[in-house]
């Protein structure tokens, strides 16, 4: 293709805009076409959304184009509100392609690519969708630097692929959990949108003769099991479906490169040079499982969005060895304890909330005729819990230097640690709340222009972290030091 | 705790590690606009509060305690932090930096190389308009840098952006 001229998405696009939006409704319109009562007008509805999506998919077909010149990329877009968009290529740092099931049925991909400015979601230059070839043409060329470079493929080298024994970890997240309440609210809102009548079939009948006539206690046992079952398999499904083929590559035009999914696959690429640092997350169960999960401190990807993954939960070990392939230096130094004092600030501020809430709820059984079990088991369960959280959150808290980077690491049930590269350190900030002064203690903030534009060291000691910023970025903060 | 030795085992010649205040107090003047700023706020609490008193004939008793409450507050609130506020916002710009502390109770310093600064504006809403003043934000690559100087002179402010906008010029890069 001319680079100049003028490109279309592929024409197929207007079968699969709409067919992936129709492949999310399958489960509603099958049950409401078998399950419930069709009438007219509900069948009118759904006919008149399936034109509607197609309709748009070919607008926006029509109106989107775009272009890559020596210097920029340039995108086109928008049926009711024209877009022009216009990069400079130097300043794309990710590429990340991502085709979804009703894509890969056309041998299509999505090309979104990242910059080093903030972006809020939706913005930014998004091709939707080229080909597969053509997508994989055109990663190589935003992200190649030298224009003389031959596009020709590139080496890679392989840093960490799946492995089948890091599904044990899937079931040590709260993800299955969450899915399974999200299936079981929709499942029975959609019953009783749709009068199935479920609460008249025999086996609900049974069911709920059984709950009747048992203990309590063996009817919270069967809750337990039947949840812990079900978010089991979910959170096993949802690996598979997230992480099937995992691989993680250094390719020789000096960008890493994530590939994973079982039917939506997704493949980012990160510029090298522009990787500032990776956060180390392991949240409680995971760490009492022995796992961690990694994720790239970069510009151009929105860190909530699952697109900096960098190693999908897996072993604490394994993690450890993939930050530092992927730093190229080793991070895992002994971190250096914060102040005896920020443990009670750690425990004020994690008892104080559950304390109020038995408080209230005594209140209430006193006062407005509650039953005393909230209270009972707020007292027993939940202060202590929160006492033991606080004192992990304090070991959790720790800070070091490596030559290359500073590290800091916080929290208890979402523990994490990043390694920041100390030359992306662009500014700092330094915090002090009216129990910390008294504390002496401060909290600094690393700001940077990658993932979540800064990183905290919190409750470290007064001068220990202005001396720790000081060594960090050199020449920047001895000037303000009395 | 000594501070004299660093983790790399580089010895710091700095005997004890303090930030110092920021060089320049902002312009007295912010103080009369803290204190309206923070009493308009009070207000508009105040007399969402008053409103079901007058309405309801049967006011009870409770409604008037947390109006009492609010009340005192408010004032106290209003007498205090302005000049809490004065004592704590200063600022200054040297050849490499802009350095800012903000706050009362909370305080907090901010910290940006000229070198990677990207833009530096200057604000006036209606209320600092009424007292002459401007907040000079000086934005980062950062999504977390931006330092912000408010309350400043609007002569001062002028001179502040100059100032900076020259020295960034002088500096070549994509400041991330």
């Amino acid at each position: 293709m001319n680079e100049r001229e003028w490109g279309r998405l592929n024409p197929l696009m207007i079968v699969v805009r709409p067919l992936n939006e129709l492949l999310g409704l399958v489960p509603v319109l099958f049950a409401i076409l078998v399950v419930g009562d069709v009438d007219l007008i509900r069948l009118g509805i759904a006919v008149g959304t399936v034109v509607l999506v197609v309709l748009y998919g070919l607008l926006s077909w029509l109106t989107t184009k775009y272009r890559i010149t020596e210097s920029r990329v340039e995108l086109h877009k928008g049926v009711l509100f024209r877009q022009q968009l216009s990069i400079p290529r130097d300043r794309v740092r990710t590429v990340d392609l991502t085709a979804k099931l009703g894509h890969r049925l056309f041998g299509l991909s999505a090309v979104r690519v990242g910059t080093g400015k903030q972006e809020a979601k939706g913005e930014g230059v998004s091709l939707d969708a080229v080909t597969a070839a053509e997508a994989d043409r055109l990663r190589q060329e935003f992200l190649r630097r030298a224009p003389e470079a031959a596009a020709a493929p590139v080496e890679e080298h392989q840093l960490s692929i799946l492995d089948k024994a890091w599904y044990r970890y899937a079931p040590l997240s709260l993800s299955g959990l969450i899915g399974v309440g999200a299936v079981v609210g929709f499942g029975a809102n959609l019953a009783s949108e749709l009068d199935l009548g479920l609460s008249d079939s025999g086996a609900a009948r049974s069911l709920s003769a059984w709950v009747t006539s048992s203990s309590t206690a063996a009817v919270a046992l069967a809750c337990v099991v039947v949840v812990l079952v079900f978010s089991t398999l979910a959170s096993l499904v949802g690996y598979l479906l997230q992480n099937h083929g995992y691989r993680l590559t250094r390719q020789a035009d000096g960008t890493l490169r994530v590939r994973r999914g079982l039917l939506t696959t997704r493949s980012v690429s990160v510029e090298e040079e522009k990787l500032r640092g990776v956060v180390r997350h392991e949240p409680l169960l995971l760490r009492l499982g022995g796992g961690a999960r990694l994720s790239a401190v970069t510009t151009g990807l929105a860190s909530e969005s699952g697109s900096a993954l960098l190693l999908p939960a897996a072993h604490a070990a394994e993690a450890t060895r993939v930050t530092d392939e992927v730093l190229g230096s080793r991070v895992d130094v002994t971190l250096a304890k914060h102040p005896r004092r920020a443990l009670s600030r750690r425990l004020v501020r994690a008892v104080t909330p559950s304390v109020l809430v038995v408080l209230v709820l005594a209140g209430l059984s006193l006062t407005a005729s509650w039953p005393t079990w909230p209270w009972v088991t707020g007292a027993v369960v939940l202060v202590p819990a929160s006492v033991l959280v606080a004192f992990d959150r304090y070991r959790g808290l720790g800070h070091g230097l490596t030559p290359r980077h500073l590290v800091s690491r916080s929290g208890s049930l979402n523990r994490s640690t990043v390694a920041l590269e100390r030359a992306g350190v662009i500014g700092w900030k330094v915090r002090q709340t009216f129990f910390q002064r008294r504390a002496g203690l401060i909290t600094v903030t690393a700001t940077t222009a990658a993932g979540a534009g800064g990183y905290e060291v919190i409750d470290v000691g007064e001068e220990q972290g202005l001396a720790l910023a000081d060594e960090a970025a050199p020449g920047l903060l001895r000037q303000f030091l009395a | 705790m000594t501070g004299r030795r660093g983790r790399l085992g580089l010895v710091s010649d700095v005997e004890e590690h303090r930030l110092r205040a920021p060089a320049n107090l902002v312009s007295p003047r912010a103080k009369g606009l803290w204190a309206l700023r923070a009493g308009l706020g009070w207000l508009v609490v105040l007399v969402g509060q008053a409103v079901p008193l007058v309405l309801s004939a049967a006011a009870r008793p409770w409604l008037v305690a947390t109006l009492a409450a609010t009340a005192v507050l408010g004032v106290a609130h209003t007498a205090v932090m302005p000049w809490w506020r004065y004592r704590v916002h200063r600022w200054e710009t040297t050849a490499d930096a802009v350095f800012t502390r903000a706050g009362w109770a909370t305080q907090e310093w901010r910290l940006a190389p000229v070198s990677r600064v990207q833009t530096v504006d200057t604000a006036r809403g209606p209320l600092q308009q009424l007292f002459g003043l401007a907040t000079v934000t000086v934005t980062t690559a950062s999504a977390q840098g931006p330092v912000t100087i408010e309350g400043l002179d609007e002569a001062v402010a002028a001179r502040i952006v100059d100032e900076l906008t020259a020295t960034t010029q002088a500096t070549r890069g994509d400041a991330t």
